[in-house]
């Protein structure tokens, strides 16, 4: 490709750090004069200036402009990222969280000012309460790892009540990192289940590792290999009888949504990601929400706050004290991930039951249409069907091409889709974890198959280096980030940076 | 279903290629027994319309606290934030990206986190920050965990003027650690000796400035102290924007900090998301929590962005890891970002300055009301003020009347009888004189 004299391309317009641009003499806001007043620091006045860049509001807005136009979003391409659920994010979301109402209250006001904020969190809860089927929930978490926290402290302190020390938590080796990072905060040690040939857990050798000292399992449902585990009675009445805890870790809720109760699949405690099954939007790294439904057994020891009713209305339980229960203690400060949560129930008012129920199945039959079309196309699924959200892919049909995983992935950004989830599980060699999620159309699906296939024929035919060395049309070609990390540079100074070569 | 697009034709297409007759076919692995016969009891869906005037008379029932003179703060703090914030952040291309694992399109988020980054290890003055966390509370967990890592010590000091929600969240979040928690007592008149207690045995002593009461304090001492017996000082900032006017922990010799950074460029939310802040040294990099984001180049030699130092991180370093933590804040670290770069240097100083001469004047006022005292010395927009009733019935009066007074310290330590007469009142550039007159004529008469 021609260089251009600015290095910008057309739409693609490089952008310097705002520590590059401006200077003094301008600002990006009008504020009013400060009255002059004795000042009360204490002799505790900055001394030096801080060295930030001033800006007007058009530079400031051009600035961040720039560099939107610079990222993948769902809103202009497919965003198939297994485990990660990337559907459609509603604009009514996004405008009712935005009410004076919910958006511009404090949360310490009195209780009497925030009736409709704790009816909300409470109609939020009911409406997670009736699609999982368990009777209790803790609202405040404020994210997936999160939920997994207070799910494995609940239990850990249900078991601690009991009087009973137990050192382990088991996981699949597919497990997310998250869960044995989790339980390694709650103090236990990790001890890992194999899978079986079918992307299962292999049921024998859990009950083998199932022992006196194990606090809990902890599984994926459907599991990272997009399956559902189709043993999961026998599996929760083995852990059962241990006398140890069942944990779900909702990440792929969104196939089975609307459709089952994870009560009835006999699990203990399972966090929901409101910005995965329940599309708030993601942000480029969040906020979300994993308000986490915990069993009968584990309810008394859900962290603070709560939210009860009575007379007078609703009201927030925020100490031990007031509470008939044995609550954990607090784990996020203020009341959870409030505007969060009211998208996620905006969301769910807008489907209803019927369309989340409908939603679970557009997104189970365009994951399966995937797993058919691309195998049809010679991609090698890495076990047999049907798959539950998201279809799983190992490397095999790469071979002898020279082209690997990441090649095509990174081929995939040139022809304008977001790839799927690479080498993740990590159980499958090369993995291509792909899940559509049920906001794409046919179109978008047959469009995504069809560069994907267009790419391994490529990679067939003797035109690897064109998948080698992908991406060429993005902002930026592959970064080295061997060099990130052996000398990180992670922040802009005034005298290190340079601009590249 | 408008947020559905395939059409009945397209599912019964998708099917047939597939190869089964009907999409149940495709969830046989699921459990009879676990599919209900009886629906969930849920309602079914609901036009924008129907569902936007539902949420907007749940709304309604609350009292915003733009519609009243509001001096609430305690950790939570409402700001103007400039349109432009509110617009860029819902360009889509930022709202509906992932975490930024493909950095060759996703170099517009991975920019603004290496600026977030620096401007929050410029205004705190520390050498590095990381790409947030959930809230200033669990940050301050998480660096009370990172202190004990790296002194290999199990003591952690949580100092009377630490925020009660920062407390809490840290010592129930280590309560399964090797970590023993110790938590001094409120502290309303700044009169803890936090010196004497540190100790070989001490991996960190946590402090906050300005303090849960309003109190500034210089902790260059404390920080003395800690570094002679090898332990860490964490500083807490509940305010951001203080650090536009008031000595930074990095000057005082903080070795971590967390914050929370809602105050800039977010709305107050009921609370939630917040923004947790981190930053620390350099050398302790390593041992951080929470995403990092990084410069590089590209195969081409161009300046670029990437998340780096992931073998900290529970992906690859799973029960090794430095934290569990995978989804942060990121659209808040936009939204602060946007803020901070619209103020620059001179706004920033502005802003804080306003509010600071909101604030005293407000406490001269209250002051002059018999029985009032104002307890801090000195003070940035936030201070308590001792009032000869319950805090708490004082501000059901006022809020009756239509003002937001000022938080009472029973919210929060309700087993503390001494703190049942203390009111948080905190005052921001939002603030009008009318709503000062307000506050003062309201409690006058409360009082009376």
């Amino acid at each position: 490709m021609s260089n251009t004299a600015t290095g910008n391309r057309g739409l693609t317009l490089e952008e310097p750090l705002l520590f590059e641009q401006g200077g003094p003499g301008r600002s990006g806001v009008d504020l009013p004069d400060a009255l002059p007043v004795a000042e009360r620091l204490g002799g505790l006045r900055r001394r030096g200036p801080i060295g930030l860049p001033d800006l007007s509001e058009p530079e400031v807005v051009r600035h961040y402009t720039r560099l939107s136009q610079q990222n993948f979003g769902i809103d202009t391409v497919i965003y198939p990222l297994g485990s990660c659920t990337m559907k459609h994010n509603p604009r009514l979301n996004e405008k009712v969280a935005r009410l004076p109402g919910f958006a511009d209250l404090h949360p310490f006001q009195p209780e009497s000012t925030v009736q409709g904020a704790l009816e909300l969190l409470d109609s939020a809860a009911r409406w997670l309460k009736a699609l999982t089927g368990m009777p209790a929930i803790a609202m405040s978490p404020a994210a997936g790892a999160h939920g997994e926290l207070c799910g494995l402290m609940t239990i850990r302190a249900a078991l601690d009540d009991r009087g009973q020390a137990r050192r382990l938590v088991l996981v699949p080796e597919s497990a997310h990192g998250t869960n044995p990072a989790t339980a390694a905060i709650c103090g236990y040690e990790v001890e890992t289940v194999p899978a079986n040939a079918r992307g299962r857990v292999d049921l024998a050798a859990l009950k083998a590792r199932l022992s006196g000292d194990v606090a809990a399992f902890m599984l994926t449902n459907p599991n990272t290999c997009g399956l559902f585990e189709d043993e999961i009675l026998a599996i929760a009445e083995a852990v059962h009888r241990a006398g140890a805890f069942f944990y779900c870790d909702g990440a792929n809720y969104n196939a089975i949504v609307g459709r089952l109760r994870v009560a009835d699949l006999g699990i203990d405690a399972m966090h929901i990601n409101l910005h995965k099954t329940f599309s708030t939007p993601h942000g480029g790294g969040g906020p979300g929400a994993g308000p986490t439904v915990l069993a009968a057994a584990l309810a008394p020891f859900a962290p603070l706050p709560s939210i009860v009713r009575d007379e007078q209305g609703w009201r927030l339980i925020e100490h031990a004290r007031d509470s008939r229960r044995k609550p954990l203690g607090r784990i996020k400060g203020f009341h959870g991930q409030f505007s969060v949560i009211v998208r996620a129930l905006a969301y769910m008012m807008s489907l209803g039951g019927d369309g989340l129920r409908q939603a679970s199945a557009d997104a189970v039959l365009s994951a399966n249409y995937l797993l058919a079309r691309l195998s049809e196309g010679g991609l090698t699924p890495a076990f047999a069907g049907p798959c539950m959200h998201e279809c799983l892919f190992d490397d095999r049909f790469l071979d002898g091409t020279g082209v690997t995983t990441l090649d095509l992935a990174k081929a995939l950004l040139d022809e304008g889709a977001h790839p799927m989830t690479m080498y993740f599980p990590l159980v499958v060699h090369g993995a291509l974890l792909i899940e559509p999620t049920e906001t794409e159309s046919k179109a978008s699906l047959d469009a995504f198959a069809d560069a994907l296939l267009a790419l391994v024929h490529k990679a067939r035919s003797g035109q690897a280096v064109e998948l080698t060395a992908a991406p060429r049309l993005t902002p930026r070609r592959r970064l080295d980030e061997t060099r990130a990390a052996r000398q990180p540079v992670l922040r802009w100074k005034p005298d290190t940076t340079d601009k590249g070569d | 279903m408008r947020y559905l697009p395939l059409s009945d034709a397209d599912r019964r297409a998708m099917l047939q290629t597939i190869g089964v007759a009907d999409v149940e076919d495709l969830f046989g692995d699921v459990p009879a027994a676990a599919r209900p016969v009886d629906g969930f009891g849920l309602p079914d869906h609901a036009s924008e319309m129907e569902v936007e005037r539902r949420l907007a008379r749940m709304a309604a029932r609350n009292l915003s606290a733009g519609n009243a003179p509001c001096f609430l703060g305690a950790g939570a703090y409402r700001h103007h934030v400039p349109a432009a914030v509110d617009a860029l952040i819902q360009r889509g291309e930022f709202l509906t990206s992932y975490t930024p694992y493909q950095p060759e399109v996703s170099q517009g988020t991975l920019q603004a986190l290496f600026e977030f980054q620096t401007q929050v290890a410029m205004i705190t003055a520390m050498e590095v920050a990381n790409a947030s966390m959930y809230d200033a509370a669990t940050a301050c967990a998480e660096a009370a965990a990172m202190a004990c890592r790296l002194t290999r010590r199990r003591r952690v000091l949580l100092s009377g003027q630490l925020h009660p929600h920062y407390r809490s969240v840290t010592a129930t979040q280590l309560q399964f650690t090797q970590a023993q928690v110790e938590a001094q007592p409120p502290d309303p008149h700044s009169g803890e000796d936090l010196i004497r207690r540190v100790d070989g045995e001490t991996a960190c002593v946590v402090v906050q400035n300005p303090g849960f009461f309003g109190q500034l304090i210089d902790y260059s001492d404390l920080g003395e102290a800690c570094r002679a017996a090898g332990a860490l000082l964490v500083v807490a900032v509940a305010e951001p924007v203080s650090l536009g006017l008031v000595m930074p922990p990095g000057a005082m010799g903080a070795d971590i900090v967390v914050g929370e950074g809602q105050p800039i460029g977010n709305s107050l939310n009921f609370g939630g998301p917040g923004l947790g802040l981190f930053a620390t040294r350099q050398k302790y990099v390593r041992q951080m929590p929470g995403r990092l984001c990084g410069q590089t180049a590209d195969a081409d030699g161009r300046r670029g962005f990437v998340l780096t130092l992931a073998t900290r991180e529970q992906h690859i370093r799973r029960e090794k890891a430095t934290s569990n933590i995978c989804t942060n804040s990121g659209l808040c670290t936009l939204a602060f970002s946007i803020h901070m770069a619209l103020l620059g240097e001179s706004g920033f100083a502005h802003l804080a300055a306003l509010n600071h001469v909101q604030a005293v004047t407000a406490a001269d006022a209250l002051a002059r009301i018999p029985g009032v005292r104002v307890l801090p010395s000195a003070f940035f927009n936030e201070f308590a003020v001792k009032l000869p009733r319950p805090a708490a019935i004082v501000v059901e009066a006022l809020a009756r009347r239509g003002i937001l007074a000022g938080v009472p310290a029973s919210r929060f330590y309700p087993d503390h009888r001494e703190l049942s007469p203390i009111l948080l009142v905190a005052c921001t550039e939002t603030n009008s004189p009318e709503d000062v007159e307000a506050l003062v004529g309201g409690l006058r008469e409360v009082l009376r």
